[in-house]
């Protein structure tokens, strides 16, 4: 099969290629997260532009998966504010962040073990399919057309993932890096507006990273979709990102372009362990 | 070698994502239905029909209800009984409920025996979203021990309200004869039972398909979601109380339907102590036998434990061996706690997941690869 990747969306007359980033998306402001006595971030603020990839590292446990744990609205800061396309995000619960468009994968892979791959890319849809109790049990007129019209475009992502030999395994039974895989086909599934990417290729090797790095630079293109990552590969994180945040002990080192960053002193020494 | 699926190409979505997509699938399910509906009732005689056939197709319901609950949405249930029974009672106040003098007619006149078997289900499923809403705190265990309350506390009611019963003084009320069309008699000592038996058929084959439809859906997917991970089905943007609640409200709408076809088709008599925690355990066991989130394995565990006593009394003594009735009903007891303790350690998809197997080695037999 060579059709062109998932091109049938809003962006189908888009040109390929990166597109110019734009305004500020989100922005995070002063946020300050604690449990019991463990501070997980202290006032950290950043923004995301509108098509930008941006990376947040930093060492083990300096509070990156609870920053993307607060954007989509699975912790709630004690303090700051996140603005949502210039409006303040009152407390949310995930499911409401995920209808706002925001969708996310996990560091821990977290599929739906006994669904096949297919479905568990289509549940990445669910929120979109609107057909009644009684038109699913008929499975009559709306419901059917509704599959079908979804499960065309889940078929999308599954040719530009390349996991159509695996469409209906379950994803228990996959090895790792196809479950990440599949894990980013969910969240693609959904149409974001902002992919939350918690470290997508750890463990994975040279070869999956490669592969990986092409699905997000693709996605990336395509949609526009903003991306914001964790990874702990700084030849990756140099190679893909717009701008990267650093984050340590939950504080903000720095924030600026991968290579502005990589020549920060603060950065150096935290990464050279000069505490 | 004849079961294969070589040569059958699927050219569009819609064909793929049939119930059977593979032929020979198709054609057994078809014959399936021929031999229930037309087969059946012919050779069957009546004592079998009454005794083993129409309390299989009951308890398939109650286990197809429970399945979608626990084996699909994930959600642990021993309040099982109580529901069936909110069916057979509500069941009994639809059909003896006088509609011609509520609304001041001359005659009096009866809800249709068909309406009565919705309501029911439908009055518990109402029931059913009430006891789920721990859910939405709870899980696993805890749930199973809230859903325990709402089974005990329904029998309660039940026992106690004299207007569930209609004032009855005996206790022991039975089914008002009702007929399905005129001349055809559905309920009470006259029906006969290959009506009760199709009928009844007919409702099983239309609430499975109903189950199997809504599982290639989004809610069932929604379900499954929730099984398999509610935090992330959360982050995907599953409503989790929503889904929950619909789990129990369909769950329970399937129970009610088996505890109003308990006391309406199979004993003819409304009565709370049919529907004890016992029946609850009865119906776990069932879908742990026969395999948690299966359609089919609802069929496979209810059939194997409405059978199995049977093959137990009636299978010695065909034998020629004469054990007497305690031992059997002891080795009933022993073969079903065998059976599920190998079943949960392992094979927790049942029946269903060894019927599975058994195909795919089909499928490739003679050729290993
Ligand atoms: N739910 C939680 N309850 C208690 N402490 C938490 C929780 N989540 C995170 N923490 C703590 O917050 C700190 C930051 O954790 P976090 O997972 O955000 O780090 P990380 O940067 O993602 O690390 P890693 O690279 O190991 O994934 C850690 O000290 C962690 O123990
Ligand atoms: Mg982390």
């Amino acid at each position: 099969m060579s059709a062109p990747p998932l091109s049938s969306t809003a962006s189908a007359a888009a040109p390929s290629g990166k597109r110019p980033i734009g305004d500020v998306i989100l922005s995070v402001q002063n946020i300050s997260l604690r449990f019991g006595g463990v501070r997980a971030l202290t006032n950290i603020s950043f923004d995301v532009r509108q098509h930008e990839v941006l990376a947040i590292i930093g060492p083990n446990g300096a509070g990156k998966s609870s920053m993307l744990n607060v954007i989509n609205g699975f912790y709630h800061p004690q303090e700051g504010k996140v603005f949502h396309k210039g409006k303040e995000r009152l407390k949310m619960k995930p499911h409401d962040a995920a209808r706002a468009g925001i969708a996310r994968t996990f560091q821990n892979i977290a599929l739906f073990k006994g669904m096949s791959a297919l479905d568990n890319i289509m549940t990445g849809r669910n929120t979109m399919m609107k057909s009644s109790l009684l038109d699913q049990m008929l499975y009559w007129g709306r419901a059917q057309k509704e599959e079908i019209a979804h499960r065309e475009f889940c078929e999308r992502i599954i040719d530009f993932l390349e996991i159509e030999a695996i469409r209906k395994t379950p994803v228990g039974r996959l090895p790792y890096g196809l479950q990440k895989r599949v894990e980013l086909g969910r969240a693609l599934a959904a149409q974001p507006e902002i992919l939350l990417l918690d470290e997508p290729m750890a463990g994975m090797n040279v070869e999956e990273k490669e592969d990986m790095c092409r699905f997000i630079l693709d996605v990336n293109d395509e949609f526009g979709t903003t991306m914001v990552l964790i990874e702990h590969d700084m030849g990756v994180v140099m190679d893909i990102s717009d701008r990267v945040v650093v984050l340590d002990y939950g504080r903000k080192l720095a924030d600026g372009t991968p290579h502005e960053v990589r020549s920060n002193p603060d950065v150096i020494a935290a990464y050279l362990g000069g505490h | 070698m004849f079961y294969r699926e070589a040569g059958q190409f699927k050219a569009s979505y819609a064909a793929d994502q049939q119930i059977f997509p593979i032929r020979q699938d198709r054609i057994a399910y078809y014959t399936l239905l021929a031999v229930a509906f037309a087969a059946v009732p012919m050779v069957a005689n009546e004592y079998w029909m009454a005794t083993i056939l129409i309390p299989f197709l009951v308890m398939s319901i109650a286990s197809l209800g429970l399945n979608i609950l626990t084996g699909y949405a994930g959600q642990l249930s021993l309040g099982t009984g109580g529901f069936m029974a909110t069916g057979a009672f509500a069941a009994y106040k639809l059909s003896t409920w006088d509609i011609g003098a509520t609304f001041g007619l001359a005659e009096p006149m009866h809800l249709h025996m068909v309406f009565v078997f919705l309501g029911a289900g439908v009055i518990t499923a109402a029931v059913g979203v009430l006891f789920g809403m721990p859910s939405l705190r709870i899980k696993g265990f805890y749930l199973a021990v809230a859903t325990l309350a709402a089974q005990f506390f329904l029998l309660w009611l039940f026992n106690k309200v004299p207007w569930f019963t209609n004032y009855s003084t005996s206790g022991v009320i039975s089914a008002p004869p009702r007929e399905l069309f005129p001349g055809v008699v559905i309920t009470g000592p006259m029906a006969h039972p290959v009506t009760k038996y199709l009928f009844l058929l007919s409702l099983v084959v239309l609430l499975a398909l109903g189950a199997k439809n809504i599982m290639r859906c989004h809610l069932g997917r929604a379900w499954m979601a929730i099984r398999d991970m509610d935090i992330a089905a959360e982050i995907i943007g599953i409503r989790p109380m929503r889904t929950k609640l619909a789990a129990f409200a369909l769950s329970s709408f399937y129970c009610g339907i088996a505890g109003a076809a308990w006391a309406f088709l199979y004993t003819g008599s409304v009565e709370p102590l049919a529907f004890s925690i016992e029946v609850s355990f009865k119906v776990l066991f069932m879908i742990i036998i026969g395999g948690l989130g299966s359609i089919m394995g609802s069929f496979l565990g209810a059939a194997f434990i409405t059978l199995l006593p049977v093959l137990l009394t009636n299978g010695p003594r065909l034998l020629g061996l004469n054990i007497p009735v305690d031992i059997i009903s002891h080795l009933e007891f022993m073969i079903f706690g065998a059976l599920i303790i190998f079943f949960l350690i392992v094979e927790p998809h049942g029946l269903a997941r060894l019927w599975q197997i058994a195909k795919e080695k089909l499928r490739l037999w003679p050729f290993p690869y």
